[in-house]
Order: structure tokens, then C-alpha cells, then sequence
């Protein structure tokens, strides 16, 4: 991590004195930045006051100079520990009073030296490795009997996401969502993003993966052909969805509607509601969606796009479902994971129209990830907005017009 | 009745130099100290009226006579000194067994923190100034405030000629300050002012702060300061202070004057 930080006290008759507003103004005046944390300010002129300073600086050497300067005016560095661990006691136990993670990047201290935690995402465990000093976060259901796994708050901090370099939508909403404001201008951000990745994803750049976490209603809505257009340009990497988007795409694709609506003349077709289910049944008898493309069953659409283009997808799927079809992981806690394990390398998440994806994959990413929700129903992008993040922007509006939309700005004709 | 204590400068002299106004080459013409010393005594007993408790002066240690950096005297309990320089650290062996003797409960601070007594707390009977980071530590004031129950303020002095919160500062009994405000950076200055209210407060011209008129021992509506600071003591006269300047120039010579050489008993 870039940032250097460090937590210190400062306590006294602080506030009258101005000496906390010295120490805060030398922290700034030095290019260095702050936050307050647990100040007390004394209820009676007798009773002192005090503060937590977490000073971050950009280099080793300003953190010092900061130190140095600040640590005549009373404030002293608090006494650092190593993280605890505990061995779990069972498989799939954590140990009480375990440590228990945030989105936010985060550090532990291994034998003096501060340690990333890899793959950091929200209410998991840490699971230390003392012999090679790494960290990482793990899900509850994956630990094992006697791994190390960090227990209390000592030796364990949490970085607070600094604002985003771009000045883009991204940096510029504080977890916003709107249905009032224009959408063009955030489409027009995060088309640009998406061009961006596309490239570095080409050049085997890190972090350069697009993720989409999608629900059937883009298929309804009439988001099909906008998407397929995207995944065929190469702009999305990671697909996550249930059964019914694909089932639905393929049922597109091999009856021309969508739960059984003509999605050309937007009516019902006599047994359209069969059409989903023999979809289905009928990939199920070819073996898998792959073989089922690759053979000329399914010719175009969202899923044929994914095999072709060798977009990683994950079909995570839930109890009312129909079939499933073959390669929907019907465990969750599997999809969960095989959902996790594709985050790694992503580097901008795009969340539509699915309330139960788009949240499951939020939970998933760490603070640092650019996320965009869409939904029409505004209580979806305001529960991933929610999240504390900088970096996540909330659309109110329908996925359809929301893919077209951003397809057109990334150079689709229409 | 005021009790202050004293040490007869029968060893002062300038035998190192630990500030600006120190000086190996000037020498001390320990005839007139002694003689400025006495009439500075003669004042406080006679024109002030209060009770002078005399030390044993100790050869070698010449700064034994500035008694306010014995420590600070609350009650019956008596913070010893910690020095910052080594030059002055066996003086508070023997301000220990003073205070001791006399029965006082003697406190410490913490070791590793410096703490030169009166010189660097004083204040008002509600609240204190403390004065850093030049002698005294920061940290030992929210640990003084907490065993005596006042708040202290503390105050960075940032000019090296006031080395001692007690060179360029005096509360006075009616609740007026005397200061030097260019002493003190601008979070100081705002803080005093927040507290001392305009009429209340003197800032002394420069001329007279650098012969240290802050440097005064208040005592009631007497007020002993160096001399030669007209405009301090028509100020202070115009607030119902009777001031006896006395000459302390031989004792500005190691930079302390009428305050550094008392310390506050009672």
C-alpha cells in the first residue's frame, strides 16, 4: 500500500489551548492528511480532553517528519501491537472473538511489519499464514480446523478509501443515486472506463476485468441485443447471473421471446410460458450451454456471446428455479465461492436489474472496485450505495435503456 | 501571610551556558548580586510583607538560587523538577529534601519528562498556564491537571530568550496578565486572549520584556518587578498595584530576574 499511516494520541487541556488545532493544521500544513477518531472533549473545564490522530502520508520519510514535528506539541505514537490469531476450532468455526472484515482495505500487523489482507471483502474472517507473513480474508464456511485466524482489533487497520485520481463520475459521487439527475453524463463515464479496461484487458493489464451481475429483466426489457453487442466487443469479462437470464436469452434465441412475449411485437404467443421450459429441457439434453453454442443449437444472444468471447460466467441458482440448466450451481454457498474467485483482477462492476445478484456480488468486492447499479427499483442502488463506498455510483432506470444507452456510447450504431 | 522560598546566591555564577542570555565571558559581579539579591529580600519581607523560607545555598550549583524551578507547590504537595539540561539535575536532590523536610508529599513526574516547576506553571487559582516545549514536557500537564483538578493551558513559547513560561508571562492577583505576546505562537496568543479579556491584559512593549517585566512576583496589589519598565508599572500602577522595581541586572545576566528567584509556598 502506497499510504503511510500512523494513530496518535493527544490528551490535555487541548481544545482551549488550541493545541489540537496546531497539531492538525501541522499535519496539513506538512502534505500530510488525518483523521479524528475517538475524541473526547472534556464536560467540564477540569476534565482534560482527548483525541486519536490517524496521520497518512504518501512516504515513510513525510510520516516522520510529521511525527517528529507534531510529537513536541504532546502527541505520541500509539504503541503498536501484532495481531492475534487463534486457531479455529472446527472446520467451518471461527474462533471467538474473531476479526470481522470490511470492504475497506485493510492491513495486519505480522511481526512488526504491516501486511495487506489479500481479497478483501466484507463480514469474513482473516486467515494468517505466520510462516510466509500473508494474510488474506476467508468466508466463515471455508476455514479450517487450526488455521490462524486473526482475533480481536489489535494489529489489524482499516484504510479509509481515498478519493479516486479520475476525476470522473466515480470520484466525483459520494455514493450517489439519483433517478432526478441526467444519466447521459455517467453513462458517458463509465463507457469511458469500460474503453479504458478494454484496452489494458487486451494488454494482460492487472485489474482490467469487466463484471456483469445481471438479471432476466434485461432480457424482458429489450437489453438483450445491447448486451450481446457488448460481449462480442469484448467489453465484459465476468458474467454473473441465475438461471433465468440464460434461459431466457436462449429461449430468445430459439423461439424469439422472453417468458414467452414476443420480444419483436411485445405480446404473448399462444404456450409462449412453455417456451422457457423447453429451452431449458433442451439444453439439458445437449449436455451444456458450451456444447449447445458450440454446435449450433444456440446462435447468438447473451450466453453464445459468453462462449465465444470465453467470458467467465457464473449461473448462481435459487430456489424457485426451473430446471436448472446444466452448470447452475444450485449451492450456494459454491456459487458464493466460485463467485469470489473470479473477483480477483476485476476492475469495474456493472450491477443490473437484479436485486439478488447485484447485492450477492456487491457483498463480494472490496471497496476499491468502481461499482455502477442499476435498477428501477431505487432501493437496490441505494442498498449497494450504501456500502460507504466512493467509488459506487447508483442509476435509477430501466437495464434496457440503460445497456443501449452505453452500448451507443462505446460505438454501437443503432 | 505569603511564604516564598529563597536561596542566598552565595554560589551563583555563570558556569555554563543552557540559554541565550547565559554567557561564560560575562561574568557575574557576585558583590552587587549579593547586594541586589538582599534588597530584593529586604522589599518582599518589609515593603510586601510576606515570610521568606532560605535555603542552603551548595557550591557548584551557581542556578540553586532561582528557586521557582524547585518545582510547583499546591497545598501541602510538592512537584519536584525534572530538568532538561544536565547542568541543573543535582539541584533537585536537593529541593526534594527541602520539601521534604518541611513535610511536604512529594511527587515526581514520570521519567523521561522534564518539568522546571513555577517556571513553566502558573496561573490563576481556576485555571494554569503551562509552558513547553523549550524546558517542560507537554505531557506532564494533563497528568499535573488531573492530580490537582485545574485545567492547564498549555502554551508553546517559540522565542529561545523565553525559555520559562515565567519570563514572559505573570498572572496577577486581581486577574490582569502581564505578557509578551511575540513570545508565543498565534494559537497562544488567541488562546490567551479567549481567556483574559482585553482590559485585563498588558502586552508588554519589547524593550521591557527583555528586561523582563514579566518576570514580577505578585503578592496581593504588590507587584516586584526589574526595574527600569515605565510602562508595565503605570499600567499595573493604573489597576491598584503598588510595584516596587528593584534591580536585578547581575541575576538577567543568567536570564532570570524578580520571579525565577522565588517560589510560591502557600
Amino acid at each position: 500500500m502506497s499510504l503511510h499511516q500512523e494513530s496518535v494520541c493527544l490528551q490535555g487541556h487541548i481544545i482551549d489551548s488550541l493545541v489540537l488545532a496546531k497539531v492538525l493544521d501541522r499535519i496539513h500544513m506538512m502534505g500530510g492528511t488525518f483523521d479524528l477518531e475517538d475524541v473526547h472533549i472534556g464536560k467540564t473545564r477540569e476534565e482534560p480532553s482527548r483525541a486519536r490522530i490517524v496521520i497518512r502520508a504518501t512516504s515513510k520519510a513525510q510520516l516522520d517528519d510529521i511525527l517528529k514535528a507534531i510529537q513536541p506539541h504532546g502527541a505520541s505514537v500509539e504503541r503498536e501491537a501484532d495481531c492475534r490469531t487463534a486457531d479455529a476450532p472446527s472446520n467451518g468455526i471461527f474462533p471467538d472473538d474473531f476479526y470481522a472484515t470490511t470492504h475497506l482495505p485493510t492491513e495486519v500487523r505480522l511481526r512488526g511489519q504491516w501486511v495487506d489482507v489479500d481479497r478483501i471483502e466484507m463480514d469474513l474472517g482473516i486467515l494468517v499464514d505466520h510462516r510466509v507473513s500473508t494474510a488474506r480474508a476467508i468466508p466463515m464456511g471455508e476455514v479450517r480446523r487450526g488455521d490462524r485466524i486473526v482475533v480481536g482489533r489489535e494489529g489489524v487497520r482499516v484504510i479509509p478509501l481515498q478519493r479516486p485520481q479520475e476525476r470522473d463520475v466515480f470520484g466525483f459521487m459520494e455514493s450517489h443515486v439519483s433517478a432526478e439527475r441526467p444519466h447521459s453524463h455517467t453513462i458517458t463515464d463509465v463507457a469511458n472506463r469500460m474503453r479504458h479496461l478494454r484496452e489494458r484487458h487486451k494488454q494482460g493489464q492487472a485489474d482490467s476485468k469487466i463484471l456483469l451481475a445481471g438479471g432476466p429483466a434485461i432480457i424482458h426489457a429489450g437489453g438483450r441485443d445491447a448486451l450481446t453487442w457488448l460481449i462480442e466487443q469484448g467489453f465484459i469479462h465476468v458474467l454473473f447471473c441465475g438461471n433465468a437470464l440464460a434461459a431466457h436469452d436462449m429461449e430468445a434465441d430459439l423461439y424469439g421471446t422472453s417468458l414467452g412475449y414476443r420480444l419483436t411485437a411485445g405480446r404473448a404467443v399462444p404456450h409462449g410460458h412453455e417456451h422457457h421450459l423447453r429451452t431449458i429441457n433442451r439444453i439439458r439434453s445437449i449436455g451444456s450451454i458450451e456444447a449447445a453454442v458450440t454446435s449450433g443449437v444456440i446462435k447468438q444472444g447473451i450466453m453464445a456471446g459468453c462462449v465465444r468471447q470465453g467470458v467467465s460466467v457464473v449461473m448462481a441458482g435459487t430456489i424457485r428455479d426451473d430446471g436448472p440448466l446444466p452448470g447452475v450451481i444450485t449451492d450456494s454457498i459454491q456459487a458464493q465461492s466460485a463467485m469470489r474467485a473470479l473477483i480477483p483482477g476485476v476492475g469495474l462492476a456493472l450491477l443490473i436489474a437484479s436485486t439478488l445478484h447485484s447485492v450477492a456480488t456487491g457483498n463480494l468486492l472490496p471497496s476499491t472496485i468502481p461499482t455502477v447499479c442499476v435498477d428501477v427499483n431505487p432501493s437496490v442502488p441505494i442498498k449497494l450505495a450504501d456500502r460507504g463506498s466512493f467509488q459506487a455510483v447508483g442509476l435509477v432506470m430501466d437495464a434496457a435503456s440503460f445497456l443501449t444507452e452505453l452500448a451507443r456510447a462505446l460505438g454501437r450504431s443503432t | 501571610m505569603s511564604r516564598l522560598l529563597v536561596c542566598p546566591p552565595d554560589c551563583f555564577g555563570i558556569e555554563y551556558e543552557i540559554n541565550p542570555w547565559m554567557l561564560l565571558t560575562n561574568r557575574v559581579d557576585h558583590g552587587r548580586a549579593v547586594r541586589q539579591w538582599h534588597e530584593l529580600m529586604r522589599v518582599l519581607e518589609k515593603d510586601v510583607g510576606v515570610v521568606l523560607e532560605r535555603m542552603t545555598p551548595i557550591p557548584g550549583l551557581p542556578d540553586l538560587v532561582f528557586t521557582a524551578n524547585a518545582g510547583i507547590v499546591v497545598g501541602r504537595t510538592a512537584v519536584v523538577s525534572r530538568f532538561r539540561y544536565p547542568e541543573r539535575r543535582p539541584e533537585e536532590a536537593h529541593f526534594e529534601n527541602w520539601f521534604r523536610r518541611q513535610g511536604y508529599d512529594v511527587l515526581t513526574v514520570e521519567k523521561g519528562l522534564y518539568f522546571e516547576g513555577a517556571g513553566d506553571l502558573l496561573g490563576f487559582s481556576e485555571y494554569w498556564f503551562g509552558g513547553y516545549p523549550q524546558r517542560s514536557d507537554i505531557r506532564v500537564f494533563p497528568v499535573l491537571s488531573e492530580r490537582f483538578h485545574r485545567e492547564i493551558i498549555p502554551l508553546e513559547l517559540i522565542d529561545s530568550r523565553f525559555y520559562h513560561l515565567d519570563t514572559c508571562l505573570c498572572p496577577l492577583s486581581g486577574g490582569e496578565l502581564l505578557y509578551f505576546p511575540a513570545a508565543f505562537d498565534r494559537y497562544g496568543q488567541t488562546a490567551i486572549a479567549d481567556r483574559v479579556p482585553d482590559r485585563l491584559r498588558l502586552a508588554v512593549p519589547e524593550d521591557e520584556a527583555l528586561k523582563f517585566a514579566c518576570n514580577a512576583v505578585c503578592v496581593g496589589k504588590h507587584v516586584v518587578l526589574p526595574e527600569g519598565c515605565p510602562t508595565t508599572q503605570a499600567w499595573l500602577r493604573r489597576r491598584g498595584y503598588e510595584t516596587h522595581p528593584v534591580q536585578l541586572d547581575e541575576f538577567m545576566k543568567s536570564g532570570g530576574s524578580a520571579k525565577c528567584l522565588t517560589l510560591a509556598l502557600d
